[in-house]
C-alpha cells in the first residue's frame, strides 16, 4: 500500500456535498465568519492608517451603531428600511423573478410622494396631502412593479434587464421633477409642509412599528397563504404549475403588485417620514441611495426568510454604520466604508459554500497539508479550491 | 478477447453523507475488448461507481487500476488522459453548435498542426471546427455511424445526440467507454443500431462498460455482466454462461413473480370517447392525425408505439393541456343515479338542467325546480337529494385544463421530467400532496393537515423509503418519487387516469407496485390509459391496446389475443386495414370472466 501511493497523486482537497445540514452546524459556520470577516476588516484597516488600532477599530465598530440610544434608534430605524425594501422584493425572488428593479421602485414611490406634496401642500389639508401622497406613491411604485411583469407574462421578455433598466429610468424622473420644481435650487427638495415628519411625528416609531407589522404579515403570507404557495410552485417549477392548472402569469402579475404596494411604502416612509426631503441624482446619491440593490442582497443571505431578513439587515446596517464612524474618525476618506461592507459580504457569501460542502483533505502523506475543517479555515481555503 | 485487464477497481468505497452509503467495498474487472454490462436496480449505485472511474467522484476508499497501474482520477480530464471516455444518460451538448463543433469543443491542437502559410497557422484557423469536418467524418464513416457532423444539434434526434456523443469520447482517444443506460431513450430500432456499432468497436479491440437494467439488453450484448445491489458487488459472471431469471434473481435477491395478476374488466362502457382529434405541434408538425377511440371504465387501455409517436401529445390534448386543432373529446361522467353537487356546477347551472330534466329524487319523483326558493334548492343539493338519470355528457372541448382535472381526469407521470410535471422538487411530499388540492377550501391559507395525512398513508401505503413526510422530494430516488405522483393521483380518485411511461427507469419491485395500483383503479371502474414501450408489460397488463405510428392510429387490437410481432409490426406501419376491437369485445370479455 504505502508503496504504491508514492507515485499516485491524490487531490489536495476534494469537495463532497453535506447532505443534511443541521442548523446549529450552519450557525456556527455564519458566526464564524462573521468574527473572521471583522478580524480581516479590522487587519486591512490597520494596515491602512496609522491611526486605526485593535482597540480604536472595535471602540468605533460598536460605538457607532450603539453609542448612544439615539444611534441604537437611527440603527432600528435604518434596519427597518432595509428590511421593508428586502420584503418588497423577496416573494419574486422565491418565484425565480429576478427584479433586481427594488431601487427604482422605491424611487418611483418617493418620487410619487414627493410629486404630491410638492404640488398639493397647501392647497390641501395636511392630512389630505399626506393621504394623496401614500397613494401616489402606491400606485407608481405598483406601476413601476408591474410593467416589467406584464412584459414578462405576455412576451416572456427578460426580467433582470427590464427592472434594472427601470431603475435608471426612475432616478431620471426624479430628477426632472427636482428640476421643475426647484430649477435654481441646490438639487434637493425640502418639504417644510404636507408631510408625516412636518407634523413632528416621531420617525422612529412609524418606521420600525410599519415595517415590524408588515415583517410578521409578509411572513405569514409566504408561508401559511396560498399566494404563497402559489409563488413557490411557480417558481420551482413552472410546468407543474401549469400542469396543475395555475395561471402562471396571472401570479407573476399579481405578486409584482404585492411587491409594488411594499416599495411604495418604502419610498412613503423615505420621503414623508425619515427625510422630508427628496433627492434624485444617480443611484449612490438619491432618496433610496442603493439600498434597493442591497436589499437584494439581505435577502438572499436570509434565503428569502423574512424573518432571517431581519438579523441579515442588521448585520448591514451595523457594519455600515460602523464603518463609517471609523472612516470618518481615522479620516479614511468616504469608499472606505464601502470596502468594509464589501469585505463583510464576502465573508457571508461564501459561508454559503462551507455550509453546503465539505472538504476533504487528503490523508497526511509526506507534505503537511492543513487538517481539519471548521469555522477557523473559512479565509486561507479559498485560494486551493 | 484479450485476457488483460483494461480496468481493475479494488474495494471501492463512496459514502454521500453519513447515510447513504452508494458503494460498499466493490470490485469490478473490465477485459480489454469486451462488453461488460453493469446490472442493478434503481440505487444499486452504478452511476456512482461508474462516475468514479470517469472522474467525476473520487471514491472513499479504494484503488481503481488502470492496464495495470494505479491512478487516482480527478477529473473527466484526467480519464481522458487514462483514455476512459463516459457517455452521460444526459447528454452534454451545445445545442446550436453542429455535430462537429461539439466534438471538437474544449480540444487542444499541437501548434504545427494545419496547412497554409505560417501566420495563418499560428492564428489557427485550422483549428475552426468548418476545416476539419473531413478529418472528423473519417473516423464517424470508420464505425459506420452515418451521421452528417456539419448538422447542428437542435435538428438532431436523441439517438444521433447520443451518435454525438460516442464520436466524441472516441475522437479524444478513448479506449474504455461507459455508456450510461444509453438505451433508456431510443426506439428498438436505434438501439439495434447502437448495438452493432458497439459490437464493431469491441472487434476492434475497445473495452465498454454499458449501465443498464434491461435484462434483454444484457443478453443481447454483453461478454460479461457484473450485478450490483444495494452498493455491493454480487457477481460478475458470463453472459453465455447464465440465464435472464439467474441474473434477476442476483439482482433483485429474492424470487418476484414476473407474472402480472390481469383481472377482467369490470363493466365496460364508454368513459372517454375521442374523435378525430388532431394536435399540431409548435413546429407545425402534425403529431396527432386524426385519432379516434374510446376508453372504457373499469379497462386498461394500453397505448403502445415507438416513443416520439404522439403518445405524449395526444394525452396532453386530452387533458387540455395542449391546443387541439381539431375533433372531440367527450367525457361521459358516471353520474346515472348520483347526486349532483356544486363541485363544478353552479345554483344557475342546477336550476337549468333541472328544468331540462335532469334530475329525480331518490324515490323517483322527477325534480321541478320552478318556484322553489335558493335557499331550498341550495339544502337539497347539499342533502344530496337531486340524482341524475342518466350519466353526464360532457364535452371538454371549452374546458380548460383545471376543469378537465376537476371533472376527475387525470394526466398523471411524464416521466420524461417527473420532477418537472405534477411535482415541485424542492418541496416536501406534505406539500406536493396540497398540489392538487389546496385550491378546494375557501380561506386564503393553505391548511396542512390533510395533505399530511395523504403524504403519511402514501408512504405507509406504498412503501416510500424517506426519512420524514418533510423531505423534499427530489432528494428520494426516481421509484419513490413516481410513488408519490401516483399516490397522490389515485388518492383524489380519479375517473380516468391517465399514465404515460410509468415505470420507466424504475425497478422492477417499485414497477410492480404501479401495475398493482393501475388494476386496483381498473377494478374500481377507473379508466386507465397506460402508455408504455415494454412490449411485454402491455400485452400482459391491458386489456386492449392501442397502437400509434406517426400520430395515427394503426390499431385498437385485444391484448389478450395478439403477438407481440403483430404488434411490432403494427408499431412501424399502419396497416391497409386498421383493426378495431370495440368496448363491445370487451363487454363480452367482462361477461366470460364474471
Amino acid at each position: 500500500m504505502a508503496n504504491s501511493e508514492k507515485h499516485v497523486k491524490e487531490p489536495l482537497v476534494h469537495l463532497t456535498r453535506r447532505m443534511n445540514v443541521s442548523a446549529s452546524f450552519a450557525w456556527m459556520i455564519r458566526i464564524g465568519a462573521f468574527i473572521l470577516s471583522i478580524l480581516v476588516c479590522c487587519l486591512i484597516s490597520s494596515l491602512l492608517s496609522d491611526k486605526v488600532s485593535f482597540g480604536f477599530f472595535f471602540k468605533y465598530l460598536f460605538g457607532g451603531t450603539f453609542g448612544s440610544s439615539m444611534l441604537i434608534m437611527n440603527l432600528l430605524r435604518d434596519l427597518a428600511i432595509y428590511l421593508l425594501l428586502a420584503l418588497a422584493v423577496t416573494p419574486c425572488f422565491k418565484m425565480r423573478y429576478w427584479n433586481i428593479g427594488g431601487e427604482g421602485q422605491a424611487m418611483m414611490g418617493a418620487f410619487g410622494c414627493s410629486l404630491v406634496v410638492a404640488y398639493a401642500s397647501g392647497k390641501l389639508p395636511v392630512w389630505g396631502t399626506i393621504l394623496l401622497s401614500f397613494a401616489a406613491a402606491v400606485v407608481l411604485a405598483v406601476f413601476w412593479a408591474v410593467v416589467p411583469a406584464l412584459f414578462k407574462a405576455k412576451w416572456n421578455t427578460n426580467e433582470t434587464l427590464l427592472t434594472l433598466m427601470f431603475n435608471y429610468i426612475a432616478i431620471c424622473l426624479g430628477a426632472y421633477l427636482i428640476k421643475k420644481v426647484a430649477p435654481m435650487g441646490t438639487g434637493i427638495l425640502n418639504f417644510q409642509d404636507g408631510t408625516l415628519a412636518s407634523l413632528g411625528v416621531g420617525d422612529f416609531w412609524i418606521i420600525v412599528v410599519t415595517v415590524t407589522v408588515l415583517t410578521v404579515l409578509m411572513f405569514i403570507y409566504q408561508k401559511y397563504s396560498k399566494h404563497g404557495y402559489e409563488i413557490a410552485v411557480v417558481g420551482e417549477a413552472p410546468n407543474t404549475a401549469r400542469y396543475i392548472g395555475i395561471n402562471n402569469k396571472k401570479v407573476i402579475v399579481r405578486t409584482l403588485l404585492l411587491c409594488g404596494i411594499l416599495s411604495g411604502i418604502a419610498g412613503f416612509l423615505l420621503v414623508s417620514v425619515k427625510d422630508a426631503s427628496f433627492l434624485s441624482d444617480s443611484t449612490s446619491q438619491s432618496t433610496v441611495a442603493g439600498r434597493g440593490f442591497t436589499a437584494i442582497l439581505i435577502s438572499w443571505l436570509a434565503h428569502f426568510h423574512p424573518l432571517a431578513m431581519a438579523l441579515t439587515s442588521f448585520l448591514v446596517v451595523f457594519i455600515t454604520r460602523g464603518a463609517n464612524q471609523i472612516g470618518n474618525m481615522a479620516r479614511l476618506g468616504n469608499s472606505y466604508a464601502g470596502m468594509m461592507v464589501g469585505i463583510f459580504f464576502f465573508f457571508i457569501i461564501a459561508t454559503e459554500f462551507f455550509i453546503n460542502f465539505k472538504l476533504n483533505f487528503r490523508p497526511r502523506a509526506e507534505k503537511a497539508a492543513p487538517a481539519g475543517a471548521g469555522p477557523k479555515p473559512a479565509g486561507e481555503q479559498e485560494g486551493t479550491v | 478477447m484479450g485476457n488483460n485487464l483494461a480496468i481493475e477497481m479494488v474495494n471501492i468505497t463512496k459514502a454521500f453523507g453519513t447515510k447513504v452509503v452508494a458503494n460498499k467495498h466493490v470490485n469490478m474487472d473490465l477485459r480489454e475488448g469486451e462488453i461488460l454490462a453493469v446490472l442493478g436496480e434503481n440505487g444499486s449505485g452504478k452511476t456512482t461507481l461508474m462516475n468514479m472511474i470517469a472522474g467525476i467522484y473520487t471514491p472513499d476508499s479504494g484503488k481503481i487500476i488502470v492496464r495495470g497501474e494505479e491512478v487516482v482520477i480527478k477529473s473527466p480530464i484526467d480519464a481522458f488522459r487514462y483514455h476512459i471516455g463516459m457517455i452521460h444518460q444526459h447528454f452534454k451538448l451545445v445545442d446550436l453548435f453542429t455535430a462537429a463543433d461539439n466534438i471538437l469543443l474544449g480540444e487542444r491542437m499541437p501548434d504545427d498542426y494545419g496547412h497554409g502559410p505560417k501566420f495563418f497557422r499560428w492564428l489557427r484557423f485550422n483549428h475552426l471546427s468548418r476545416n476539419r469536418v473531413k478529418d472528423l467524418q473519417k473516423t464517424v464513416d470508420r464505425y459506420g455511424f452515418g451521421l452528417d457532423l456539419s448538422r447542428k444539434i437542435y435538428d438532431m434526434s436523441v439517438s444521433e445526440k447520443q451518435t454525438v456523443e460516442i464520436i466524441k469520447v472516441l475522437y479524444r482517444g478513448a479506449d474504455i467507454l461507459i455508456l450510461d443506460e444509453p438505451t433508456a431513450v431510443l426506439t428498438p430500432q436505434e438501439i439495434d443500431k447502437l448495438f452493432a456499432v458497439l459490437r464493431k468497436m469491441r472487434n476492434e479491440g475497445k473495452s465498454i462498460i454499458i449501465i443498464t437494467h434491461k435484462l434483454n439488453e444484457v443478453m443481447a450484448i454483453s461478454d460479461r455482466v457484473c450485478v450490483l445491489r444495494k452498493g455491493e458487488h454480487i457477481a460478475t459472471v458470463e453472459t453465455a454462461k447464465t440465464t435472464e431469471k439467474e441474473l434477476t434473481d442476483m439482482m433483485v435477491g429474492q424470487k418476484i413473480d414476473l407474472n402480472i395478476n390481469r383481472t377482467g374488466p369490470v363493466q365496460p362502457l364508454p368513459r372517454l370517447m375521442v374523435r378525430d382529434m388532431s394536435v399540431v405541434n409548435k413546429e407545425g408538425r402534425t403529431v396527432v392525425d386524426h385519432v379516434s377511440f374510446d376508453v372504457c371504465g373499469g379497462e386498461i387501455l394500453g397505448i403502445a408505439g415507438i416513443s416520439g409517436n404522439g403518445q405524449k401529445e395526444l394525452l396532453e390534448g386530452i387533458a387540455g393541456l395542449q391546443p387541439k386543432a381539431g375533433g372531440d373529446v367527450i367525457f361521459r361522467n358516471p353520474k346515472r343515479d348520483k347526486p349532483v353537487t356544486f363541485y363544478h356546477k353552479d345554483l344557475k347551472k342546477i336550476r337549468a338542467m333541472a328544468a331540462e330534466g335532469f334530475f329525480h329524487y331518490p324515490d323517483g319523483e322527477c325534480v321541478d325546480l320552478r318556484g322553489k326558493k335558493d335557499k331550498e334548492v341550495i339544502r337539497l343539493v347539499n342533502g344530496e337529494q337531486l340524482l341524475f338519470y342518466e350519466d353526464e355528457i360532457i364535452d371538454l372541448k371549452d374546458k380548460t385544463p383545471r376543469e378537465i382535472q376537476e371533472l376527475g381526469i387525470k394526466l398523471s407521470f411524464v416521466p420524461e421530467d417527473r420532477l418537472n410535471m405534477g411535482l415541485v422538487g424542492n418541496m416536501s411530499i406534505v406539500d406536493n400532496m396540497m398540489l392538487r388540492s389546496y385550491r378546494k377550501s375557501r380561506s386564503v391559507f393553505v391548511n396542512r393537515k390533510r395533505p399530511k395525512q395523504l403524504a403519511d398513508d402514501i408512504i405507509r401505503d406504498l412503501e416510500v423509503v424517506t426519512p420524514s413526510d418533510m423531505v423534499p422530494v427530489r432528494r428520494l430516488s426516481g421509484g419513490n418519487v413516481q410513488k408519490v405522483l401516483v399516490g397522490r393521483e389515485i388518492s383524489s380518485s380519479p375517473k380516468v387516469l391517465m399514465a404515460a411511461y410509468p415505470v420507466r427507469g424504475l425497478d422492477i419491485n417499485s414497477s410492480y407496485t404501479i401495475y398493482n395500483l393501475l388494476n386496483i383503479q381498473k377494478r374500481k371502474n377507473v379508466a386507465v390509459v397506460y402508455v408504455g414501450e415494454d412490449l411485454d408489460v402491455l400485452l400482459a397488463l391491458c386489456d386492449r391496446i392501442l397502437v400509434l405510428c406517426g400520430g395515427r392510429v394503426s390499431g385498437i387490437v385485444d391484448a389478450r389475443h395478439i403477438t407481440k410481432e403483430e404488434l411490432g409490426l403494427m408499431m412501424t406501419k399502419v396497416p391497409d386495414i386498421v383493426p378495431s376491437y370495440t368496448y363491445e369485445g370487451l363487454q363480452k370479455e367482462a361477461e366470460d370472466n364474471g
